[in-house]
């Protein structure tokens, strides 16, 4: 009942602010609506049991996606407005795509009603003892450590690529060094004058 | 530390000092002051010499769950690629330097790269597989693109970098049919599913696929488009590197893939083979006639060089895989030479690249103008320089098994592509000079010397390196 109760709750919330993502005047609104139906599916999956997936959800696409967003809506001089006079005119054609991806989807769903073995046949069975992270975290560093660091290197070199190819040491900037300003005493700062009276330095 | 043990994980050992060597030369390199890039340079230089001692005393056997396997052909290959790689790290040295982009990521994206191409050497699995070629791929995208205040560069990185993610993305959809068919992604457990069931319809697509993406990786026609560009527009020695060590690493790992998973299903993958084999040795042949870059020369010779190693891997025979051996060592040395001859192109300060430049070489600079007129008619296939013997095997291996027609046209071709080099010949012979090249850098004049050295004498150092392509052809023997 209670299981039912959220499941409602959660995917006409996610459905709600999906329409209103796309429908809000202001940008940053529908960024900040992009993220409450994140977090509305982040609830399906805490209900389907994957709280691993869910977690991955809040982290990757709140943390980081819809944060970028947000810096690209508000950094970006774009005109939303004019972007979205069209909307009518595609209509149509986005509707048919829409339309043929439902029935995309319940034909999937169909076809585990149709034969409910389908799910069982999948390589590897769903652990049933421990949680979805702990079964994971079990051979990410284990049996996949290889994969795992490997993939560690390639967003290494990822990391040194971006720098190489974008940064410039620009000549002739003041920077802040905070250890010389640490460093910095009396003896080095201060420089004690004689003057004369009746006379400038 | 357990775990690791339970892993086998000495078997990757040489690849772990690389990347852990790598790591430590790119935090060296950020954290000092001044100018850091000589001291990293030599620092790649012991890292790879490290890493080739290590393969050459390692222990065969697989790890990583069987992610990760070290026979003969694989530390034959890892030896030839680190020398590669050291061999272009080497020429880069003044090079970049003059070139003003003189920077310490250079070997360290070096150093990645070349673990990248160990691994997939020893990849054993679809991920592993994967992971090798990325690692490989994105540091050569970065490498492409290094000289970044020039457009041609960044271009050539950009078309490197778009082209690659599509054959990446092939190649994937390749592996996950083969996933998806086979139920594993273990080449040993590939290689047991298509011998007892037999290659269906979704294999033989997932293995196009595969085989599509492997392809570009070799810049087989008709996967080549990027080829004559990148090395066009990338620095000459970074050129020399995409020519050498990840062509051999990359056609290493095709072997092994054709060779092992699906070596069940050798009669449907060979025609596939057969093609590209035939279709680069022909664009090769044809397409280098009209260019008068003599970078985008050696590229559409480097397509056409792997038309005949695909020969040989399209005999599907340990013959063959022992032509592919042989044929990959002498390109390597050659290519390396060839391309610090095109490094020694140097006029009042400034590299030239056209073919025309080089017109009477012979009397303003009669060493390089010999060493380059003998890796020209080794690359050509003269007897008895080293090429000759190269094209030699992959032929015997190709008429063994009954592939005549591939190998006449095989003949054909490299008749055709004969013209050109010879043009070359003539050009630094009989035309009337030019005006005389800078001196040479030292390590430039070594690389070259030695090459054209080797292919010279490579009658006389035969029988080792021949011993040592068959011990590798040997680890695809049936069990």
């Amino acid at each position: 009942m209670a299981a039912a109760f959220f499941f409602y709750l959660f995917s006409a919330l996610a459905t709600a602010s999906a329409v209103m993502v796309i429908s809000s005047r202001n940008p940053v609104h529908s960024v900040l609506f992009l993220i409450l139906c994140f977090f509305n599916a982040a609830g399906l999956f805490i209900l389907l049991g994957a709280e691993f997936l869910a977690m991955i959800l809040v982290v990757v696409y709140v943390g980081a996606v819809a944060v970028l967003f947000l810096f690209v809506v508000m950094m970006l001089d774009v005109d939303f407005t004019e972007l979205r006079q069209g909307m009518l005119n595609y209509m149509p054609v986005g509707g048919t795509i829409g339309l043929i991806v439902l029935l995309e989807l319940a034909l999937v769903a169909g076809s585990w009603i149709i034969d409910p073995g389908s799910l069982k046949s999948a390589a590897s069975p769903m652990p049933t003892d421990v949680t979805n992270t702990e079964a994971l975290g079990r051979i990410l560093y284990t049996d996949y450590i290889y994969y795992f660091q490997a993939a560690g290197l390639v967003l290494l070199v990822a990391m040194i690529g971006a720098i190489v190819l974008t940064l410039r040491h620009k000549q002739g900037i003041k920077r802040q060094v905070i250890a010389d300003q640490v460093a910095r005493g009396p003896a080095t700062a201060i420089e004690i004058r004689k003057v004369k009276p009746g006379q400038g330095i | 530390m357990q775990f690791l043990q339970h892993a086998q994980a000495m078997v990757a050992l040489p690849e772990m000092v690389l990347a852990g060597l790598a790591m430590a030369l790119l935090m060296f390199g950020v954290f000092r002051r001044d100018d850091a890039n000589d001291a990293v340079t030599i620092g790649a230089l012991v890292a790879l010499a490290a890493a080739a001692v290590l393969v050459m005393t390692g222990s065969d056997g697989k790890g990583f769950g069987e992610a990760f396997i070290n026979d003969s052909f694989a530390r034959v290959m890892k030896l030839f690629t680190l020398f590669g790689s050291a061999v272009a790290v080497v020429l880069s040295v003044h090079f970049l330097k003059r070139e003003k982009s003189a920077r310490f990521e250079y070997p360290v994206l070096v150093l990645l790269a070349t673990t990248g191409m160990m691994m997939m050497i020893s990849a054993n699995s679809l991920i592993a597989l994967y992971m090798g070629l990325e690692l490989q791929s994105l540091a050569l995208y970065v490498v492409a693109a290094f000289n970044r205040d020039s457009a041609r560069s960044s271009e050539a990185g950009l078309k490197y970098f778009v082209l690659g993610a599509l054959s990446s993305g092939m190649l994937l959809y390749g592996a996950s049919l083969i996933y998806g068919f086979t139920g594993t992604v273990s080449f040993t457990g590939i290689a047991q599913a298509i011998a007892t069931n037999g290659a269906g319809i979704g294999v033989i697509f997932g293995i196009v696929f595969v085989i599509a993406g492997l392809a570009f990786k070799v810049s087989a026609v008709p996967f080549h488009m990027w080829t004559p560009d990148v090395y066009e527009g990338a620095p000459t020695p970074i050129t020399a590197f995409f020519a050498s060590a990840p062509k051999l690493a990359a056609m290493a790992l095709f072997t092994r893939v054709m060779m092992q998973p699906f070596a069940a299903a050798t009669a449907e993958w060979q025609q596939v083979l057969v093609f590209i084999s035939i279709a680069s040795m022909a664009l090769g042949a044809f397409a280098a006639i009209g260019q008068t870059n003599i970078k985008r020369l050696l590229a559409y010779s480097s397509i056409g060089h792997m038309g005949y190693v695909l020969l040989g891997l399209a005999a599907g025979t340990l013959e063959g895989v022992r032509g592919v051996a042989i044929y990959m060592m002498i390109y390597l040395i050659t290519t390396l030479g060839s391309f610090a001859c095109v490094i020694a192109m140097r006029r009042q300060g400034r590299q030239v690249e056209e073919i025309a430049d080089l017109a009477g070489l012979a009397r303003t600079d009669r060493g390089l103008a010999f060493v380059l007129a003998m890796l020209m008619f080794s690359l050509a296939g003269i007897p008895p320089l080293a090429g000759f013997f190269a094209k030699l095997f992959i032929f015997l291996a190709a008429v063994k098994t009954g592939l005549f027609i591939l190998a006449i046209i095989g003949v054909v071709t490299s008749v055709v592509g004969a013209y050109y080099y010879l043009r070359i010949v003539k050009l630094m012979y009989f035309d009337e000079p030019a005006e005389a090249f800078d001196p040479m850098d030292g390590e430039v004049k070594l690389v070259a010397y030695a090459a054209g050295a080797f292919t010279l004498l490579f009658v006389l150092i035969a029988n080792p390196l021949l011993n040592l392509a068959l011990t590798a052809a040997q680890a695809f023997a049936a069990p």
